[in-house]
């Protein structure tokens, strides 16, 4: 069966209880450009992957695998994995 | 008593190490390059500071999966001492030898300044030139140096006595949690700390307290001892 083509988008953030200096600062420049109601801003990565994979499923797989060992510091950082196509 | 320095691209404190090795030592470190697969025989391995492949993704984060890591994995398992400054200190954290994460510096900006540090643990073939609670000075360098580790995790740091050093004297340059400066792993073999004590070898550095962290680690301390 031929491998089909997937987009993966790989959503980054910080944990729950880690500090994120650049968060607290991205915060306090968008309440000094006057906009309310701002309560907290925390920041992360986004990736684009495009791959071949023989299904979704596997797609999704390879793909955590991929968070696992490199695109995520799981000591820090969780990651969410959306399969597309 | 051997010693090897592991250049990545990106490397910048690497000829500093070399410097001070030799300087103290009188016998030049091996040069090992980040897609060597094998070491040479040694005792001692030393991951410089700098911005290995640019700090990109995070810091040392390209660097920690690069082909020489296997190599050093291993040697560590075996109990050969294995020392990162700085950069070197961040990968030794992404490739899993050492505890916790180095982050964003809490003041968002590099720091580039001189910090007391004072030695919590001096029961370790890194830390044994010098005692508990001494205060010495040391450069630090860094963007990336805000140590911090999960709750959990930090509790075991403390209680196995894996903090080396910690900022004193209200220096922490960096927001570090418990000012924790440098940490073992938990066997001691393995030391990562972000001052860079290769910068205070020699008096025309403006100090020599750096000096006795590589005396130790060389087994050199019997020598200058007396």
């Amino acid at each position: 069966m031929a491998d089909k083509k997937f987009h993966v988008k790989v959503t980054v953030t910080l944990k729950n209880g880690v500090l994120d200096p650049q968060g607290k600062a991205i915060e306090g420049a968008l309440g000094s450009l006057g906009f309310d109601g701002v309560g907290s801003v925390r920041q992360g990565k986004v990736f684009d992957v495009n791959l071949n994979a023989a299904s979704k499923k596997a797609a999704q797989e390879v793909v955590s695998d991929m968070c696992e060992k490199l695109l995520a510091n799981t000591v820090i950082e969780n990651y969410a994995v959306e399969v597309n196509g | 008593m051997k010693a090897a320095i592991v250049q990545f691209p990106g490397s910048n404190r690497d000829r500093d190490m070399f410097a001070a090795l030799e300087t103290i030592s009188g016998q030049p470190a091996h040069k090992v390059w980040h897609t060597d697969t094998e070491l040479p025989n040694c005792d001692l391995i030393i991951l410089p500071g700098g911005f290995s492949h640019g700090d990109y993704l995070r810091s040392g984060a390209i660097a920690a999966r690069a082909p020489v890591m296997r190599a050093v994995a291993t040697a560590a398992a075996q109990g050969v001492r294995v020392l990162g400054v700085c950069n070197g200190f961040q990968i030794l954290t992404e490739a899993g030898l050492l505890p916790g994460s180095l982050m964003r510096n809490a003041g968002l900006t590099f720091v580039c300044r001189e910090v007391m540090l004072e030695v919590a643990n001096p029961q370790n073939p890194f830390t044994c030139g010098y005692t508990q609670g001494e205060i010495i000075r040391c450069p630090v360098a860094h963007h990336d140096g805000n140590y911090f580790a999960a709750p959990k995790t930090l509790a075991k740091i403390e209680s196995n006595n894996q903090v080396a050093f910690r900022y004193a004297n209200g220096t922490n340059p960096n927001g570090s949690v418990n000012d924790i400066a440098g940490v073992f792993n938990k066997q001691g073999n393995v030391l990562g700390m972000m001052p860079h004590p290769e910068n205070l070898i020699e008096a025309a550095h403006g100090g020599t307290d750096g000096r006795r962290l590589f005396e130790a680690a060389l087994d050199m301390l019997e020598s200058t001892a007396a």
